[in-house]
């Protein structure tokens, strides 16, 4: 077995795992560390798929930024080891169904699908011709890109801030049903 | 032993994505969901990449939008967190399954 | 001269012919150098860090007027090593609240982040692990790693100064994470490239350097290097007198000596990136080119310690507000006005 065979291998199993762990894990902040697992995986096929740029990006976007988030609403949102409330709902088998027909589906039409492959090697420096890419064919969605990002900002700014007309409700209004006993843990 | 091909990684990424499938359908925790969005989109983004590797190695035209769905992945992280918070805020709770406040 | 170029790649040879004549393929050897590579930088790093923490002391004790360790060894030079057999032969206490798997990672992760940026940082000519063609932002997104680790263990601790401390350290860094990479952006956009030897490369002369033409840039990245590395005036992390010591409060002997020289790593970190980008890197008359670049690294991280023992701690909103609504528009502004100099001055 070749070297980048070994490494494709030991990446997928990572990332494989990982993302198996973020879906079942009980406790919501280990489910946050092994999706930057996953994601840290994602970034090392990037590098397999000689992809620098975009496993740079991926780290500094994902695993800098995203996560980050994620960890920083979990912690706003949640008790330390909070594993008594269930993290699932009654659909495990029916999700179970419904993924792994799907997951037969897509391997099956991948396996009979010929793609036309290439033996063309990838071109040096391939990031210079990225970014010229991203500045000359693809500038149109570049500018929607930046413009929809820019909205994001606006809208999470006004979505999450408090209204200062509004009086504290520290208490809620209406509780969800059911969701009363566990809030007060 | 097959060399590392395309079919490898679009294999593996079907496989994170029926991962992303199977939490989302199952995750009662709203950030929960999320994360398997998350997967979701990564999956995506390496079938992306493999098919610019493998199929059109001289344009780099699945590195451009896989960069693109990095992009709008973080937009819509952001705007779902801000939302989540929202509904903490005024429920004390982020269960998706008791957040139906919308439905009629 | 003195340059270790030759040394380095005398060594890499050797290597190459022992690997070689066991019979094993260029994978094994390209490991095997890489193995060499980074236990001669973990060597170096703990040395520069043993030295760093006895500095720290005695700049501080001299601002204060106070003279520092001064009984063991010269000056007490040999102080810190004192000290860290002292935290070797601590004992490694795990607090029983705490979430076990992940408050025994987090120092690890911690700690790693801040070495693997070493893999690219160019200590002097032919001093380079490897020279990525992404090498600066590799750095900028190997360093996110660090505060996965402070966050780590401010959750797993299960104590409410360690989780502050973790929320301050996530919300300090997401904000000042965004100038930072502007800031470089504008010395990329000069540079045309993200390898750190080239962008040394284009520095050979004294009037070439970058601060020159990215003075505010150079600005923005010390401010938001020193918000990066937790240091004072940003040290909200570990506030001692607000937090007790933040997210290393339930931390002890080893796993709290793996954060601290994490910190102190993270500070030579910064200011070698800043050598690299603003100050030529190694490039200097007379001295051979690993000395020059200590020389500039280390006067960085005097200016960090220098700040440190100067400037009062900030308030959360004030640290926040200034990121926002300060920092970035002018590392904004800043890009904006370097394209229209390259637009201008350089067809």
């Amino acid at each position: 077995m070749s070297a980048l065979s070994l490494a494709f291998y030991a990446l997928a199993f990572l990332t494989i795992a990982a993302s198996i762990f973020v879906v079942t894990s009980k406790n919501i902040f280990h489910s946050a560390i092994y999706l930057i697992l996953a994601l840290f995986g994602v970034a090392g096929l990037y590098v397999l798929l000689q992809a620098p740029f975009l496993a740079a990006a991926q780290v500094l976007i994902y695993v800098g930024a995203v996560s980050m988030l994620m960890i920083f609403a979990i912690m706003l949102t949640a008790r330390i080891a909070d594993t008594s409330i269930r993290q699932t709902n009654e659909q495990t088998v029916t999700g179970l169904v419904v993924s792994l027909g799907l997951l037969a589906i897509i391997v099956y039409s991948l396996w009979q699908t010929p793609f036309p492959i290439s033996d063309a090697p990838m071109p040096e420096g391939a990031g210079r011709t990225l970014g010229r890419l991203l500045l000359t064919k693809f500038v149109l969605p570049f500018e929607i890109v930046s413009v929809l990002l820019l909205g994001a900002l606006i809208g999470a700014v006004v979505i999450a801030k408090k209204d200062p007309q509004r009086r504290e409700p520290t208490m809620p209004k209406t509780p969800l049903p059911g969701a009363t006993q566990e809030a007060s843990r | 032993m097959m060399e590392i091909g395309l079919s490898h990684y679009l294999t593996l990424a079907a496989v994170v994505f029926c991962v992303g499938v199977y939490g989302m359908l199952t995750r009662r925790n709203a950030i929960g969901v999320l994360m398997s969005v998350e997967l979701m989109f990564n999956a995506v983004n390496v079938t992306l990449v493999a098919f610019a590797r493998y199929v059109t190695p001289a344009t780099v035209t699945g590195q451009v939008v896989a960069i693109f769905t990095i992009a709008v992945a973080a937009a819509e992280a952001t705007v779902a967190l801000a939302i989540v918070l929202l509904i903490y805020q005024h429920h004390r709770g982020i269960n998706v399954d008791q957040v139906n406040f919308m439905k009629w | 001269m003195l340059e270790l170029d030759k040394l380095v790649k005398w060594i890499g040879d050797g290597i190459e012919a022992g690997i070689g004549a066991l019979g094993l393929g260029p994978p094994w050897v390209i490991l095997a150098q890489l193995v060499v590579a980074a236990l001669v930088i973990i060597a170096f790093v703990a040395i520069v860090v043993l030295f760093l923490v006895w500095w720290e002391r005695k700049i501080s004790a001299h601002i204060q007027m106070r003279l520092g360790p001064m009984r063991v060894g010269w000056h007490g030079s040999i102080q810190t090593i004192a000290d860290a057999l002292k935290l070797l032969q601590k004992e490694d206490i795990t607090p029983a609240a705490v979430d076990r798997g992940i408050y025994f990672w987090a120092p690890i992760v911690t700690f790693v982040a801040a070495l693997a940026v070493y893999v690219t940082v160019p200590f002097g000519k032919g001093l380079v692990v490897r020279d990525l063609n992404i090498g600066i932002l590799y750095i900028l997104s190997i360093t996110t790693f660090t505060v996965i680790g402070l966050l780590m263990a401010g959750w797993s601790s299960n104590n409410k100064y360690a989780l502050l401390g973790g929320f301050r350290s996530a919300a300090q860094v997401v904000s000042y994470e965004v100038p930072m990479a502007l800031a470089v952006i504008g010395v990329v956009m000069l540079t045309q490239t993200l390898s750190m030897v080239e962008i040394i490369g284009q520095q050979q002369k004294f009037y070439q350097w970058y601060i020159w033409r990215q003075p505010v840039g150079f600005l923005i990245y010390l401010v938001a290097a020193t918000a990066e590395c937790n240091r004072t005036p940003f040290d909200l992390p570990e506030a001692d007198s607000e937090l007790v010591a933040g997210f290393v409060t339930e931390y002890s002997g080893m796993k709290f000596a793996m954060f601290f020289l994490a910190e102190f790593l993270n500070m030579f970190t910064v200011s070698a990136v800043a050598t690299t980008l603003f100050f030529g890197g190694w490039n200097g008359p007379f001295l051979p080119s690993w000395a020059w670049f200590m020389v500039k690294t280390l006067t960085g991280v005097f200016v960090l310690m220098w700040f440190r023992w100067t400037y009062p701690r900030l308030r959360v909103d004030q640290l926040m507000g200034f990121a926002w609504k300060f920092l970035l528009p002018l590392a904004f502004i800043n890009i904006v006005l370097t394209g229209l100099g390259i637009y201008i001055f350089e067809p």
